[in-house]
This record gives C-alpha cells, structure tokens and sequence, in this order.
C-alpha cells in the first residue's frame, strides 16, 4: 500500500497537451474524508492498472450541490453546479467517473439543465466495464474467495438512478459468497444519511436508521459488508461499531475489495 | 314502463349530475396548483399508465394483498357490465334484457359474474379481517386514524353488501340456477310472491348502493379508481434521483454570475404576483402533487417503507399526501364560499405538516418506488423544504452551517479548499 499513487489533474493534462478520456470526480468525501480517501486511492489504483487515460480536477473540484439541493437550497445549489460547469466545459470533459452516487446522480441527471452534458458513470459501472473488456482480472478470487459478503444498495445509485446489477457483477468477480439482506435492491433500506442527514442530528424517534439498516446486513452474517458509497460506508461502519461487531465485519466500498484482491 | 321506472330514471340522473358536479369540484381543485408541463412522451405515458393501473405492476411486491386486491379490481370492472343491464332493465321495466339475445352464452357471463361477485366479497372480508382484527402494521399508523379509518372500512363493508344484494337478486330469480346463487336460493322463502319481492328489494339495494357508492367516491381514498388512471399517465418520468430544476432560481443565479448582466435591464415579465420560492400551502404545490393527493390510497406502503418512519420518526408519507387532500379541500372550500383570492389564513407548513417531519426525510425515495400508483411524496416534501430554507432560513443550524462551508470551503465540510487534493500526496 506505500507505493505512491500517479494521478494528474486536468489543468496538468492539458500543460502536456493530452486529453484524458476520463474525467475521475472525486467528490468532497473522497477528498477530505480519511476512511473515503481510501476509496478515492483505491480507484486511482485500479484505473493506473488498468491503464485509463484519466485526470482529476484537484483544486478545481468544488462540492456538486447535492447536499444543498437536497436540504432545499437550491441557490447554493445551482451556484456550485454553474462554477462547476463553468469549469467541466473550460476542458471540454465528455465523460466523467464518479466515486460517489450522490457526484453521480447530479451530475448525470442535474447538470443538464444548466448546460453541463456530460457521460457520467458510477465506478461500479466502470468497474463491470473493465472486467469485461479484460483490463482486470482477479486470479482465483484473491482474498475474498469464499467469504460471506453482502451488499448494500446506495439510494442513489439504486432507486434514484436503478442500477442493481453492476456491482454484483463486480462481486460476482470475487469468487465470494454473496448474500442478499432481506430488503435489497429496490427495497434496499436508506443507509439514513442521504437528503442532508449526514450533516445533522436525527429528528426524535426511537432508533437511528443506520443502527436499523445494520441490523439487516448482521442478519445475513457477514464478513463483509460492501458498499458503494462513502456516505453508507461511514454509517455502516459506526453501525457495526454499535454491535460491537468492528473486529469480525468489516465495512468496504467495492472498489478497495477489488483493489485488494487484484494485489493492487 | 311503471312508476317505479321513473323514480328509477330519476335517481339514475340525479346520482350522475350530482358525480359530475363533484368530479369537476375536484379538478378545479387540483387546477389551485402551479402549472408544470407533462405532455411529453405520449407513448411512453400511455405504456405507463396501462402497466401501472391497469395491469397493477406495483402491487406484486407484496403478492397476497395483491391477488386479493386483483379479485375486487376485476369484479368492479366485469360486473359493471352487468351494471349496463341493470341499468336498462330499471329504465325500461324489462327483465335480464339481454337474456334473449345472448342465450346459453348469457348463463355463462352470469355465471362468471356470480363468481367474481363471491371472490370481491371473500376478499373484503379478509381485508376486514387484515384491518380490524389481524392489525396489519401499515393500517395502524397514527395518521389513519378517524375518518381514515371509518372510511376504509365503509368501503369494505358496503362492497360486501353490494355483492350480497346482486347475490341475492339472482337467487331469488325463479329462472336463475346460477352456478353461486343456486346455493342461496334454498335459504330464501320459497313463496312465489315474497321471492319476487325478495328481488325487488334487492335490485334496488344494489343499484342505489351502486349509485351511492358512486357519490361516495369524492369523499373517499377509493377514488383511487378513477383517479390512478390520469396519475400513472401522468408520472415523473425521470430517473427517481433528479430533482426539478427551478428556472426561477437559474434566472437569479445566472444574473449573479454574469458580470455583464446589467441588473436593471428588462426583467422578463412575471406574470402576476411573484412566486414564492418552494411551497408554503398547497397553491405553491404542482397541480402533478394536488392530483397525486386525490390520488392516494392511503395504503401506506409508503410509510411502511420509510426509513424515517421505521425509525420512529414522525415523518410519515402517507400523512403527507393525506394532508395535501385535506388541505386542499379545505382551502378550496373557503375560496368557493368567500371568492377565488380569498385566504383562510392557514397553511400546509405549520397547521398541517411541522418542520420536525420535513426534515426528517433522507430523500432516498422508498416511498416513491412502493407507490402503487406513482405518487411522489418526496418532491412535495423538497418543495417544503425549499419554502422553509429560502423564504424563512428556518432550518436546522447543522445545515446552516453546512451551507456556509460550500459557500466559503466548497464542501460541506470546514476544509480549506488548498487542501481538497492532499489526497494524492498521501501514500
Ligand atoms: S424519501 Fe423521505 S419520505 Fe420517502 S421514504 Fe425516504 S425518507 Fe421517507
Ligand atoms: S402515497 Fe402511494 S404508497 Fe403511500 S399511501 Fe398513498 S397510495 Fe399508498
């Protein structure tokens, strides 16, 4: 895990006069948040290994809006998304990776609007990609061979946007033993920290919905729980931590299993 | 043709007037909402709305209720065929019209009716049964109860009368021999005369109670019948994470962001008072949100499905949609009574829905995917949300904060934007 990580930004790419076919969002989690900067090097990984052409905004990157649009700001909201446009049209981007669903979702489905159009896909969805082209293999299954592995569908990669299949096709890649939780898929229970709530105390109730939606993973006996998002992967972990279960489970997004499966 | 014909005609008339005045009612009311275009994709809504409310493609995921559910939708629609006879006979006096002409052919529709007729009845029954005594967990909420409650059980019971009455009437039909009824004929008072009035009564009971029922709809979630058709056909169309865009705000952002806008030019002209930003009462809503309120069924699959809710929160999507309704209703009320600028002074946000519930929502769309018939809660409540944080800056001082940090840091989060790509340095 010492080696250092090769990754340029946009502006660099552009000083050397090449154009990168990818751009890679990083997302404020995954650029300032310790456990999804994890995330964020495990992509890297995997895309220097298997040789995509891509770039970074570094600096450039500001926050998409998400978490304002979704706490009713839709001032702050459509500033960030008219700079960021601003700036994704300046290098002329096409396509765009996301390491996060919530990047995904408004920059697929809320930039439009406002003059941004690019491709946008979920790393999951780059993931399935380059198993099937090749460009990865995971030779017997590496670490995760035989494990109990379950998956829990982010909201916005799942409802918001239905794609299920793509990272259980990229689970499948493991050789695991995968195992749905009972409500998965579209009736995947929210992780409880999409709409803002990440960012707030919970109203009054009697349980905190992450608590709850681990349950359903511990149900399935895991050993690990996958994700694909920063933001379940933070509340799934202090889940786990809950029950006292840290040291059996663990909390992984998709692409560090096959980062560290791939020997990466 | 008798009397008794025309005291039928007339009541036949009356019941459609007094249907069609309330059925207008109810469009004028869901027109209190703000214009939003869905005339787009024709083909694509027409797909929707056959697989959707005809073809109840959502009610699967919970299969039992669903095959019950199919039961009491298919008998409602076959045995309104039969309705088209009745509805002759009692305007013209004849008896089983089209008897003569259908032949044998007749017995087996009649037959197949009586069939659908005990299936509708034994599955009110059950749902009697799921409701009242089994306790079903998303008919028990706080929010279903009072009218709600009564309401649903009314319908309930009064199909089963309904399907009893025409039953009854078949049994009671000397020539009838009617695969179901054949076995009730023997419980009834074999005297010619008392079974002639036997199926007069009840002809009667179960064509006033058809025509009751009908009126009764407006006031009712079982207007979800009529009401499902326009709301699939309808339906957001967009991947369920895209919230709207509001132009009126990317008017304002863009003025801001152009340093050659010149802030005094033409403005384009707004037509009427200016509107607010979000919604404060339902005529800030989207005549798409009032329709969907008129829409619900009240079946709680929603609610049952909120991570909010399941969690004890008092967010409830259900109720959401259940006070849009009764908001609506109440507003318009006023406005018929007292003129079309009238207000009664109240509003959706604080008399009807509390900032605790709006902000309990984790916009992850559950409630959105159950709908059986495609209502959005969420959008109404981002809308709330966006009256609340534009109009008011009432918002949970956390959020406050976190939109301080976008505005100055670029996340949400107090990390100075120099350092957003440290992350590559860090082996
Ligand atoms: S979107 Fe909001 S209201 Fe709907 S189910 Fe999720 S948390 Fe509940
Ligand atoms: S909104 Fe839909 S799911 Fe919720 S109660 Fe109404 S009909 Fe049922």
């Amino acid at each position: 895990m010492s080696n250092p990580i090769t990754v340029k930004t946009m502006s660099q790419m552009l000083a050397e006069g090449e154009t990168p076919d990818i751009l890679f969002w990083v997302g404020c989690a995954g650029s300032f948040d310790d456990r999804a900067k994890k995330i964020t090097k495990a992509i890297v990984k995997i895309l220097n290994h298997c040789n995509v052409k891509f770039a970074v905004l570094g600096t450039e990157e500001a926050c998409t809006g998400d978490p304002a649009k979704r706490a009713g700001n839709e001032f702050l909201f459509q500033m960030q998304a008219m700079m960021n446009i601003q700036v994704l049209n300046g290098y002329e981007v096409k396509k765009i990776v996301t390491g996060c669903p919530h990047c995904f979702n408004t920059l697929k489905n809320e930039y439009p609007e406002l003059g941004g159009n690019y491709e946008v896909i979920h790393h999951t969805q780059l993931l399935e990609q380059l198993f099937k082209e090749g460009k990865i293999q995971i030779k017997g299954g590496g670490e995760f061979k035989g494990k109990r592995i379950t998956f829990h569908d982010p909201c916005y990669l799942g409802r918001a946007n239905d794609v299920y299949e793509a990272p259980r096709e990229v689970l499948q890649k493991l050789d695991a033993e995968l195992v749905e939780m009972k409500r998965c898929k579209t009736k995947g229970l929210c992780c409880g920290a999409g709409g803002a709530q990440m960012f707030k105390e919970a109203e009054h109730g009697n349980k905190e919905i992450n608590v709850e939606r681990t349950e359903d993973a511990l149900e399935t006996k895991p050993q690990v729980i996958a994700t694909g998002c920063p933001f379940c992967n933070t509340m799934m972990t202090d889940g786990v931590k809950n029950f006292n279960k840290e040291n059996d489970i663990r909390v992984m997004d998709i692409a560090e299993m096959i980062a560290q499966a791939a020997d990466l | 043709m008798g009397i008794s014909n025309i005291i039928f005609a007339l009541i036949l008339i009356g019941a459609s007037v007094l249907f069609t005045i309330n059925v207008r009612k109810i469009i004028a009311n869901i027109r209190l909402g703000r214009d939003v275009n869905r005339s787009d994709k024709r083909s694509e809504r027409w797909k929707t709305m056959i697989r959707v409310a005809l073809g109840q493609s959502k009610m699967r995921t919970r299969p039992f209720a669903a095959i019950l559910h199919l039961f009491v939708y298919a008998g409602f629609i076959l045995i309104n065929i039969e309705m088209l006879e009745i509805v002759i006979d009692g305007v013209v006096g004849s008896h089983r019209i089209f008897q003569p002409f259908l032949g044998n052919f007749y017995y087996f529709i009649i037959n197949f009716f009586e069939i659908l007729a005990a299936l509708v009845a034994i599955s009110c029954i059950i749902f009697l049964i799921r409701r009242n005594f089994k306790k079903v967990a998303r008919f028990q909420g706080p929010d279903l109860k009072g009218w709600a409650y009564t309401d649903a059980n009314l319908i309930l019971i009064t199909e089963v009368l309904l399907m009893s009455a025409l039953l009854i009437m078949n049994a009671a039909d000397p020539h009838g021999g009617f695969v179901i009824s054949k076995h009730i004929a023997p419980m009834l008072p074999q005297n010619a005369e008392t079974l002639h009035g036997v199926e007069q009564v009840a002809w009667w009971f179960h064509i006033i109670g058809v025509l009751a029922f009908l009126n009764y709809l407006p006031y009712s979630k079982h207007l979800h019948i009529i009401w499902a058709f326009p709301n699939t056909f309808f339906s957001n169309l967009n991947p369920k994470g895209k919230f709207n865009n509001m132009e009126s705000v990317t008017r304002e952002v863009k003025l801001m962001m152009d340093p050659t806008a010149d802030p005094y030019a033409a403005q384009p002209a707004a037509e009427g008072a200016p509107q607010r930003f979000g919604a404060k009462d339902v005529t800030d809503l989207t005549w798409i949100n009032l329709m969907n309120a008129y829409t619900c069924t009240e079946c709680g699959r929603c609610t049952s499905s909120c991570p909010a809710n399941i969690t004890g929160k008092k967010l409830s999507p259900r109720k959401i949609m259940m006070d849009v309704r009764d908001r609506v209703e109440e507003l318009a009320a006023a406005k018929r009574k007292n003129g079309a600028d009238f207000h009664d002074g109240k509003f959706l946000i604080g008399d009807y829905i509390s900032e605790e519930e709006i902000w309990a929502c984790t916009s992850c769309n559950a409630c959105v995917q159950e709908c059986p018939v495609n209502i959005d809660p969420l959008a109404i409540i981002i809308d709330l949300r966006r009256y609340l944080v534009m109009e008011e800056s009432k918002l949970p001082a956390e959020l406050a904060g976190m939109a301080t940090n976008i505005e100055n840091n670029q996340a949400p989060w107090q990390f100075s934007p120099a350092d957003r790509f440290n992350w590559a340095k860090e082996a």
